[in-house]
Parts: structure tokens; sequence; C-alpha cells
């Protein structure tokens, strides 16, 4: 009679001991995280560098800052706008750019890096999971780039702020219609809502996509990301006479910030620009892009625990 | 208890037969010397047991199945493989925060206190570092981890006498205690055969020959004979002869040291004598199985 109230206990202790460290262990993920920044050092080294660039040239912007500013003054509101914000949107698109190119350069090696310098085998020497690596180096394009290209953009353009507004006041031009015109905060509101859109949730199968082929390719992941897709597009083209597949691929690359947010074509930093959250939510190619992203970083688990060095 | 148990292990590539129905069964506490000539499958045994290559057939590490459960199982086996794998932007105090973040038995004062012994700088970069140097750090890592199973594939290749005996020497003082596993294989026999506890050799996928060292040690024994005693030490049935400077070397098998004590001057010979001797048999006997 005491055998079963003996035996609950001690299975569910045992359940516990089992679940609680592949549950509540984030470290080796964690971990994971940090030391692709101690590889990948020019995931924070390049925006900070294209920062320093832009703030340099900026100096020389500030030359001509109190004259711009009186000719906006004759223009309309809209014109207006654009004009004093004109610098400011320069650097907030070079530093998406930059951070966008890191993205993918970085998804294109990382899993195939590990390999040609046969490091993969001192990896995989420890308690970490093929899932927890490939899921740590999936972050870096999808969570840290984007926000380090947040931050860098946030405190690049607070200095440029601060900057031409000393500027200014040192001529005697009105720093409150900067200010208001400028609407730097809203702007950066913006800034994060289109990234985390765009670059984090639309573009998540693209790094995916890259990640895999890291993960696969011999030699040459470059082209064995790149010639498929395009050798697909031209395989529809000339046989069939269509192009669907050249449109998906096109819409892959544009259709987020269609759905995201009301202004087509334009800069999407314009303090009147009307976000559509809702309507990018209700979009199926958001979904099928994130389901797509997820089966890609699963494929590429897989394929790195069949993979040697090379 | 158990830490390595095969059976039927096969592995293949493409027409290769990498392994060949490997049966194989290492006891904790042992210290194992996997010999084998170039090709011979060690280093892709090794990789089925740390789980880095598929294979048919069955295979336990310490309850694992590795193949499956790889992450798991590291935390209860290190392995050093055949070259240097420490990535070479790695800087030595990154390496050691790492291996600490990861690992839950990693013991980062015993790995800084290995390190402190040598002349590696913690700021360094393992590009920085000499070959020499950046065996010594994954060393260090590897020995202050408190494993059950080490697996050494070649550990140091490509290394100086002086690094591969301090090598062998950190291993057997600073952490064999009698109840971890370790396996190695290299090609410097001599260097490890007074280190191992078992050893067993292994050509084209099979294991061919397995012992203790103490067995190895009472049964083999090699005979150094003058020509004149050629004949009487050849009527005990040597297993293997070769020459040398005017004099033969004569190997045998299960023979009587007092027996062998008139012939000639007797010693227990290399773990790589025995295996050219067994690997020459071998060859002849397969090539009389086919004719």
């Amino acid at each position: 009679m005491n055998t079963p109230s003996n035996a609950v206990p001690e299975s569910f202790a045992d359940s516990k001991v089992v679940t609680s460290p592949v549950l509540l262990d984030t470290r080796p993920f964690y971990w994971s995280v940090r030391r692709e920044l101690w590889e990948y050092r020019s995931v924070y080294l390049a925006p900070l560098a294209i920062a320093g660039v832009i703030l340099f040239g900026f100096l020389v912007v500030l030359f001509h800052l109190p004259h711009t500013m009186r000719y906006a003054m004759t223009l309309g509101a809209e014109k207006q706008r654009d004009t004093i914000a004109e610098h400011f949107n320069i650097a907030a698109a070079l530093i998406m750019g930059t951070a966008f190119i890191v993205s993918i350069f970085y998804s294109l090696d990382t899993l195939y890096g590990e390999r040609r310098d046969r490091s993969i085998l001192f990896w995989k020497s420890l308690p970490v999971s093929d899932l927890t690596t490939v899921l740590a180096k999936a972050t870096v394009p999808l969570v840290i780039l984007p926000i380090f290209a947040f931050v860098i953009t946030l405190a690049t353009e607070t200095v440029m702020l601060l900057l031409g507004s000393a500027v200014l006041a040192a001529s005697g031009l009105s720093v409150a219609t900067y200010w208001s015109q400028l609407q730097l905060y809203p702007t950066m509101m913006m800034l994060l809502y289109h990234l985390v859109t765009v670059h984090m949730l639309w573009y998540a199968p693209l790094y995916a996509w890259l990640l895999l082929v890291s993960a696969w390719a011999r030699r040459a992941p470059f082209l064995w990301a790149v010639l498929p897709p395009l050798a697909v597009g031209i395989f529809e083209r000339t046989a069939f006479h269509t192009m669907y597949f050249a449109a998906l691929m096109h819409y892959r690359f544009s259709g987020g910030r269609e759905a995201a947010d009301s202004m087509q074509g334009n800069f999407p930093l314009n303090p009147g620009m009307h976000l559509t959250p809702g309507a990018f939510l209700a979009t199926p190619g958001l979904w099928i892009g994130l389901a797509l992203a997820a089966v890609f970083l699963f494929a590429a688990a897989r394929v790195r625990r069949y993979r040697e060095p090379i | 208890m158990t830490c390595i148990e095969a059976r039927g292990l096969r592995k293949t590539f493409g027409a290769t037969i990498a392994l060949d129905g490997v049966d194989l069964r290492v006891e904790e506490g042992r210290i194992l010397g996997l010999i084998g000539p170039n090709g011979a499958g060690k280093t892709t045994a090794l990789n089925a047991i740390l789980g880095l290559t598929p294979y048919q057939g069955e295979l336990k590490v310490l309850g694992h199945n590795p193949w499956t459960e790889r992450d798991q199982l590291m935390r209860d086996v290190c392995f050093i493989a055949d070259v240097a794998v420490l990535p070479r932007w790695l800087r030595v105090s990154h390496a050691v925060e790492f291996v600490a973040g990861v690992h839950p038995r990693f013991d980062r004062a015993k790995a800084e206190g290995f390190l402190a012994k040598t002349n590696i700088r913690q700021n360094s970069k393992v590009r920085e570092l000499s070959k020499g140097m950046v065996t010594q750090l994954h060393l260090a890592l590897v020995m202050a981890i408190d494993a059950r199973l080490l697996v050494l594939d070649e550990p140091t290749i490509g290394l100086d006498i002086l690094y591969r005996k301090q090598f062998y020497d950190s291993l057997l003082n600073d952490y064999f205690d009698r109840t971890r596993t370790i396996v190695v294989t290299t090609h410097q026999v001599e260097e490890v055969q007074h280190v191992l506890t078992d050893v067993m050799f292994i050509n084209r996928g099979r294991i061919v020959f397995e012992s203790s060292m103490e067995d190895f040690e009472s049964r083999y024994l090699e005979v150094t004979v003058r020509p004149e005693q050629l004949s009487a030490a050849r009527a005990l049935k040597p297993i293997y002869e070769r020459p040398t400077l005017g004099r033969s070397v004569l190997l045998f098998d299960r023979v009587d040291r007092q027996k062998l004590a008139g012939l000639g001057e007797v010693r227990t010979p290399g773990i790589a004598d025995v295996f050219v001797a067994m690997l020459s048999n071998s060859s002849h006997g397969a090539q009389g199985a086919t004719i």
C-alpha cells in the first residue's frame, strides 16, 4: 500500500529534474549570441563607422544650415519639412542600409564560416544544441542588427539635432521651428515601426534562407543563395512565359511596406505617414513568410547536425 | 559501469566502408588507446561516439544515443579533435567565459589556474598563439570540465616533444582520477603506452585486437636473437620476425619468459611492434583466404 504513494512524488521529482534544464536554461542561448558578437564585430562596428562618417559630413552641412533654414522658410509646409529633414532621413537610411547589408553577409557566412575554420568541432564539443546555435545566429539579423541600427540612428540624430540647434541659435534663427519641423522623436518611432515590421518580420524568411544555405553549402554560399531562385525565375519565364516567381520575389523584397504603412514609394520616415499595423498583421504574406522562416531555420539546425568541417 | 557500448556499428561513405560492424565496450575508469593505420576508421568511430556523424547499428555513450542527444551528452563528454579547432578570432578570456557560460560542469577557477601555469595571456587571440599554446589552451578548458568521458583524437599532432610530454603528464596528474574514462587515438603510440590501461587495434573498419595493458604486457615478449640461436628461437613459433643490425628481433605470443631468456635479450614490446606484426600477419591471412 505504501508503494503507490511513494511512487508519485518520486516520478514527479524526476520529471522536474529532467525538464527544468531544457525549459529554464537560456544561458547557452545567451552566450551563443554573445559569441556571435565577438566573432562578427562588424555587426556593431559597421553601423558605428557609418554613423561617424555621417556626423563628420554633417559638420559640413552645419556651415550652410542657417542659409538652408532661411530658404526653407520661403517654402510651403510640406517642402519646408522635406528640406529641413533631408539630412536626417539620409542618415537614417544609410545606417539602416548598412545594417541590412551586414545582415545579409552575416547570415550567409556564419554557419559556413564555422565549418571552413573547423571551429564547428569545438562548438559541437559543448552542450549547446544545433537548434540553439541556429536560433542564436538568427537573432543577429532578426533582432540585434535592427536594434543596433535604431539605437545608433537615435544617438546620431540626437547629436545632429543638438549641433544644428546650437548653430541656428548662434545665428539668431528659431530653434523651435527647427525642432517642430524635424519632429525627430515621432520620426524615430516611425523608424522603429519600419524596422520591426519590415526588417524583423517581413524579411525574416530572407535571412532564414541565407542561414540555411550557409549551413548547407560546401562552397560559394553566395551563389547557392542567389542562383537557384534566379534559375527558377528564368525557367518559369522560358517554359511558361509567366513571371509569377519573379513577382513573388519582388513582393517579398518590397511588399512589407505596402502593407505596413500607407506611404508607398517614399522614404518611410514622414511623420504624416499613416501606419496600418492592422492591415500589416492581416496580410497573409507576413504569416506565410514567418512560417517559411521557421521551416528554413529548423532545416538549418538539421543540416548543421550532419555537416562536417570543409 | 559501461561508458561506451557499441554493437554492429557500421558506417559507409559511398562504396568505402569506414566501420564494418564494430562491437565495442569500454568500462568507466579506463584509458583506452585506439590504434590503427590511416583510414582504418578511428576518427569515424570517435565521430560516431561524439554524435558528429550518423551511423548504423547500436551505440550508447553514457546511456545516451549520441546522434540524437549530442547536446545532453556533451555535458558529460569532452573532446579534442585531431587539429586545433579553436577559432582564430577567439580571445582567451572569451573562450573561458563562453565555456563557463554554456557548460554546467566547468570550473572556471581551475581553467584559469591551468592557464596561469602557461605563457598564454588572457587577452591574446588564438591566432597570436603558437600551435603548442593553442593545444594548452584547449586542454586547460577541457580539464576544467568535470566530464565522465574525454575523447582525444590525435591531440598532440604537430607538437614538439616537450609539449607532447607535458600534455600527457598533465592529463595523468591533473585530470585522470580513475573514475573518468579517456579514449585516445594517436600515431605516436610509444608516448601513450605507459598511460594506457587498455588497447584496441582497428583496421579496415574492424576491431582486430583488444586487450588490457596488463594482459598485453604479460602476453607479448620480444627477444633479440643472435643468428646462431635463430633456429632454436624459431622453433618456439614467433608471431613476427624482423632483422635489425645483424640480429633478429622475434615477437612471441604467450611463450614462457624463462624459455626465451636463454635465447637473447628479452623485453616487453611496444604496442606499435605488436600492431605491425598483427597487421602484416592479417594481410597475409586475408590474401591466403582469397586464393
